[in-house]
């Protein structure tokens, strides 16, 4: 077997076999695929670009070729046990309409997002005075399609805001295997390169 | 059983359906239709359990030769391209099933077939059929064939509106629907275009008030020039531009009304070859059809009504991103319907410049699409 995404990996522990799982921005079905296979789920994903909507069909899996921030609203309420948003949220132009969404239609979210806030970011920031451009944020400022990057503290920030209850949270790095750590823990908004969320509602 | 009543005359691969009169064809209007003929070709074979059956559904113009040598044309069937062995619509795999509509002219019965009431053409005497009206005879059919659950019904345009209208009529009996190119009702720009056809077919002196037949003649200027109306909704103009531009049919212009451009020659043609194959009261009944097609209507005004009884469907949804005539966002509508009642649904679009016709033409991303939605279907039905 190829290597796995460690982000995959660690939603591939996460959800229970035979759940109904929601991918949005589910690109060329790779989770959706791993998910049914290893873990029998009932897969639907959303996806924007037509040749990543046609990969996912030819792998045999049920998608809808349209937009996250559009399309949300014509799912059903809790027709999901998850909902998955992976390393997309900060792409969407109303991240908070987009979360609170994802918790309407599933019962359960697992959302990862970048950290603004680690620490190469900042050495980059105040080193260079320019954007950061990292391995997990490579592009240039005007070639981004990051638009709401957030740190790991806002992004706690908005989940305490919309009433949202973390149920567990895991650092992410490439190459390494998921860590957990409390969202709450002071260093981690340095440490965690990028960071992986299960929510629902409290 | 009422079921061996129906007869099927001809041979295996098709024929014609013959419903006596204690099974007439209960009709949206209120009127029945009786005796009852539905023409059908299958493709492939039947498996042992009966579970391998796909109902083929065809557009405005089309008929029961999806994938056969049309009788009156000799051309390769309309879908031929696609339905046949190894093709995406296999038939190595898939007992494939083609009917002609209720009030269309290639063998069901139509404002062509016999009144008797009368003994002459139903002519104008024929009942307005609608989307639903077909797929019940459809549905009367299969029962009769004694399927009693299609592995999919498949359609473009029209027969894309037939399988929206088999999910919601008879969800239990459909394991899968792909609806290709279609809307969840006619709009108004729609209606119009068919108002045109039609005014066109009746201010024929030759149309008799529907009664040609009886004449001996036939409205064929009226129908071409409802076809060429029709056929330019067919296309988009990218294509129209890309096949044809201001190219001259002969070397300068002719300062008169000849058709001086190829894309007015390759209009008339397409209008003089379609009165060889159609008739034009048939074009009047199912253009009318189309036109009273409104799924939501049926169902409070609430599309995702429509979808609730067929959760368990699987559905595919294609649309053609140059296709003016049923556009994107129509599929869209569809879709939504779709998640809003929890089915399980699919929907791409296809990027092409052939316009609505895309879907009869060789789009290798409509085919790979399919074919994967048949694989990954066929598995979860158990079919080898």
């Amino acid at each position: 077997m190829t290597a796995v995404r460690e982000d995959f990996a660690e939603i591939l522990r996460l959800v229970t076999p035979g759940a109904r799982v929601l991918d949005v921005g589910c690109e060329d079905g790779e989770l959706l695929e791993l998910l049914t296979r290893e873990r029998g789920v009932d897969g639907q994903g959303l996806e924007l670009s037509p040749e990543n909507v046609a990969a996912c069909l030819a792998k045999g899996l049920a998608v809808v070729q349209g937009d996250g921030d559009r399309d949300l609203d014509y799912f059903p309420t809790r027709a999901f046990d998850y909902a998955v948003l992976s390393k997309t949220l900060q792409q969407m132009r109303e991240p908070r309409h987009v979360l609170s969404e994802l918790l309407r239609i599933a019962d359960r979210a697992i959302v990862s997002v970048p950290n603004f806030g680690h620490w190469r970011m900042r050495v980059s920031l105040m080193t260079r005075g320019r954007m950061p451009e990292t391995r997990a944020l490579p592009d240039p400022w005007w070639q981004t399609p990051n638009i709401h990057l957030c740190t790991l503290k806002d992004f706690t920030d908005l989940c305490r805001d919309l009433d949202l209850k973390i149920d567990a949270c895991a650092a992410l790095s490439s190459g390494k295997p998921a860590r957990p750590f409390h969202p709450d823990g002071i260093l981690e908004n340095w440490r965690a390169e990028t960071a992986l969320f299960v929510l629902s509602q409290a | 059983m009422t079921k061996a009543a129906a007869k099927s005359v001809e041979g295996e691969d098709g024929g014609t359906w013959r419903f006596p009169a204690n099974q007439a064809l209960r009709l949206e209007s209120g009127a029945k239709l009786s005796p009852l003929e539905i023409a059908y070709k299958t493709y492939g074979a039947l498996n042992a359990e009966k579970s391998n059956a796909v109902l083929v559904c065809h557009a405005l113009t089309g008929d029961q030769h999806a994938a056969s040598t049309h009788p009156l044309t000799g051309k390769p069937g309309w879908w031929d391209r696609f339905i046949g062995p190894g093709k995406p619509l296999d038939t190595d795999r898939y007992f494939v099933i083609s009917t002609n509509v209720v009030g269309g002219c290639m063998g069901s019965t139509g404002p062509a077939s016999v009144d008797p009431k009368t003994g002459a053409p139903y002519g104008l005497a024929f009942p307005v059929v609608t989307i639903g009206d077909m797929v019940r005879a459809q549905a009367m059919l299969i029962e009769a064939m004694g399927i009693d659950s299609l592995f999919a019904v498949i359609g473009g345009s029209m027969g894309g509106m037939q399988v929206l209208q088999w999910a919601a009529d008879y969800p239990e009996r459909i394991f899968s629907a792909i609806c290709i190119a279609a809307a969840p009702r006619h709009s108004a720009q729609n209606i119009a275009f068919h108002e045109v056809g039609r005014q066109a077919i009746m201010a024929d002196p030759d149309w008799r008030g529907g009664a040609y037949e009886a004449a001996g003649v036939r409205p064929e200027k009226g129908l071409a020039v409802a076809r060429m109306a029709a056929h330019i909704t067919y296309l988009s103009e990218a294509a129209l531009q890309r096949k044809f531009g201001r190219e001259l049919q002969r070397d300068g212009l002719s300062w008169g009304f000849d058709a001086d451009f190829q894309v007015e020659s390759y209009l008339r043609h397409q209008g003089t070859s379609f009165v060889d194959r159609f008739d034009a009261n048939s074009y009047l009944y199912i253009t009318r059809a189309l036109d009273y097609f409104d799924l939501a209507a049926q169902h409070d005004g609430v599309l995702a009504q429509a979808f609730q009884p067929a959760r368990k469907v699987r559905f595919c949804v294609l649309s053609f991103s140059s296709d003016w005539l049923y556009p994107t966002p129509e599929s869209r509508e569809i879709v939504r319907a779709l998640n809003a009642a929890g089915v399980r649904a699919s929907f791409a679009e296809i990027e092409t410049d052939k316009g609505h016709d895309a879907f009869f033409l060789d789009e290798p991303q409509l085919d790979a699409t399919l074919k994967g939605f048949f694989s990954s279907t066929a598995q979860a039905r158990g079919l080898k």
